[in-house]
């Protein structure tokens, strides 16, 4: 009974799970398309998303660069450097990230704006510009500088595992050929350190999505902040965080596929 | 006169704590004359390795000299450099660029570090290949060859910076035995060119053909040192018998 027997593995090898999620996707779809309610709510809090995307998209832009520079500083021959990699990172790791955005927003905005006018000083005394304000920093900027600052630390532990997964006998070849220790980093250590943790990379792009809603706490726009304000103005909190978490998931759902996928393909290039 | 001449080399291991854990290198004398083939061999921990791979600074000293063509080895970074780019190394386990093709792997130190050209470079790699016998491999990664056509490439790659001195550890000791005669058969090839070699190794019947001397290490010093012949077949020290009657 072949056509009995791979019937019976197609149903086992399905991911049951997705497809739970995929018809409530389509359940979703279809309440947006036919209910009047959904509809309006919809429309209400999709200008959230481009937000949400924009916000999560800068901040972890910005802490790849950032989390990269902490991870070769953590994995450095220089004890300094470890030192003070590890302090950034233990102390922002130590932290709700819910606190680090306060922390950000009403202390470090502040304090950036005294640092900037201190070093613009002379300008300033030439009456060349004003004097900046934390109010000058909006609280989107302010969002994403936290985002970023928080999301560092998390990447450079994951840049330093990589880095550390590298062969140690292909360094001491490197070496021994005459490379010297920057080039052996450049050409032997990051290229394959990175490969092996994009797919890192990827989740935690999804974390910053999530937690990128943690700025709704500053008032910013975005899908949570649009969702917050529309349900608390009509009571419609079931439909209105039906679509919110809809949206999310979307985002999230099929933002992680796309890392499996990934991760398989990286996979079979290394068994090739 | 010599082309490398250790004096005095001492080197232990050393935990977190700072506490010896191992005498690695308990005073080593060692010369190799330019075109010489020495062959070290010893029991596992004997410091044979240490010793090779203290001549190009993977390993430091503790104490000693090492001079390479006449000028003492330092910590200068210049003479780091120089010994680095005149002293060729192969490694056990190939240790070849996972990341880069074959060719690549033998194109990298020319490029970067003797800033050659590129056409010039590629062309020399490609002929290299021809001679380990891996002209059609040029375009595969490390992980799709054999051990054995590993260890080649990583010979080629060794070669493409025109060494002085080969430094060769245990260069058959990770690989199926059908494909260990291949990789000595280059080695031999380069033994025969005059190549001046510094190599650790068990295999007899490549000492036999290749070295000019054997040098028999055992708990960091110099046992026994002899032509291969001489030393295989009437070794004088006891320890040497005890441990050629292992390995034969």
């Amino acid at each position: 009974m072949p056509l009995f027997k791979s019937l019976g593995t197609r149903l086992g090898m399905t991911p049951w799970w997705l497809v739970a999620i995929l018809a409530l996707g389509v359940v979703g779809l279809v309440a947006a398309a036919t209910n009047g309610d959904y509809s309006v709510i919809f429309g209400a809090i999709a200008s959230g998303i481009p937000v949400t995307l924009g916000v999560a998209m800068v901040a972890f832009v910005a802490a790849i660069v950032l989390g990269l520079v902490l991870g070769l500083l953590k994995s450095s021959q220089v004890r300094i450097a470890r030192e003070l990699a590890t302090f950034y990172i233990e102390l922002v790791r130590g932290l709700p990230m819910l606190v680090v955005l306060y922390y950000i927003a009403f202390v470090g905005a502040p304090a950036l704006a005294g640092v900037l006018n201190w070093l613009l000083s002379p300008l300033i005394a030439l009456h060349w510009m004003e004097p900046l304000l934390a109010r000058d920093f909006d609280f989107a900027t302010r969002a994403i500088l936290a985002l970023t600052l928080g999301y560092a630390a998390f990447i450079a532990e994951i840049f330093r595992a990589g880095i550390e997964s590298v062969d140690k006998g292909q360094i001491e070849a490197a070496l021994a050929l005459g490379l010297s220790r920057g080039q052996v980093t450049r050409r032997i250590v990051l290229p394959q350190a990175i490969r092996n943790v994009l797919p890192a990379l990827g989740n935690e792009f999804v974390a910053v999505i999530k937690d990128s809603s943690l700025v709704s706490a500053l008032g910013v726009q975005d899908i949570t902040q649009l969702g917050k304000v529309y349900s608390a103005s009509t009571f419609r909190f079931f439909e209105t965080y039906n679509v919110v978490a809809f949206f999310y998931l979307c985002l999230t759902v099929s933002l992680s596929m796309l890392v499996r996928r990934l991760e398989r393909r990286l996979k079979e290039g290394q068994s090739r | 006169m010599s082309f490398v001449t250790i004096r005095g080399a001492r080197k232990s291991f050393r935990d977190q704590r700072g506490h010896e854990t191992a005498l690695a290198l308990d005073g080593v004398d060692l010369d190799v004359g330019k075109g010489e083939v020495v062959l070290l061999i010893g029991p596992s921990g004997s410091g044979k390795s240490t010793l090779l791979r203290s001549v190009n600074r993977l390993e430091i000293l503790d104490s000693g000299t090492i001079t390479i063509d006449g000028k003492v080895l330092t910590d200068k970074p210049a003479d780091l450099r120089r010994i680095r780019e005149d002293a060729g190394m192969v490694f056990q386990h190939f240790n070849l660029f996972s990341h880069l093709t074959i060719l690549d792997n033998v194109c990298l130190a020319p490029r970067l570090v003797r800033k050659r050209e590129k056409a010039i470079v590629r062309e020399k790699a490609i002929a290299l290949l021809a001679r380990v016998g891996l002209s059609d491999k040029l375009d595969r990664y490390p992980r799709q060859l054999s051990g054995g056509q590993q260890q080649r490439a990583a010979i080629a790659r060794a070669l493409a910076m025109e060494p002085e001195l080969l430094l060769v550890d245990e260069p058959t000791s990770a690989l199926d035995p059908e494909m260990v005669r291949e990789v000595l058969e280059v080695i031999t090839g380069l033994a025969r060119e005059g190549m001046t070699m510094l190599v650790v190794s068990h295999e007899m019947g490549f000492a036999r053909a290749a070295a000019d001397r054997v040098v028999f290490m055992d708990a960091g010093k110099i046992v026994e040192t002899g032509s291969p012949d001489g030393l295989f077949d009437s070794p004088r020290e006891e320890r040497t018998k005890a441990f050629l009657s292992h390995i034969l």
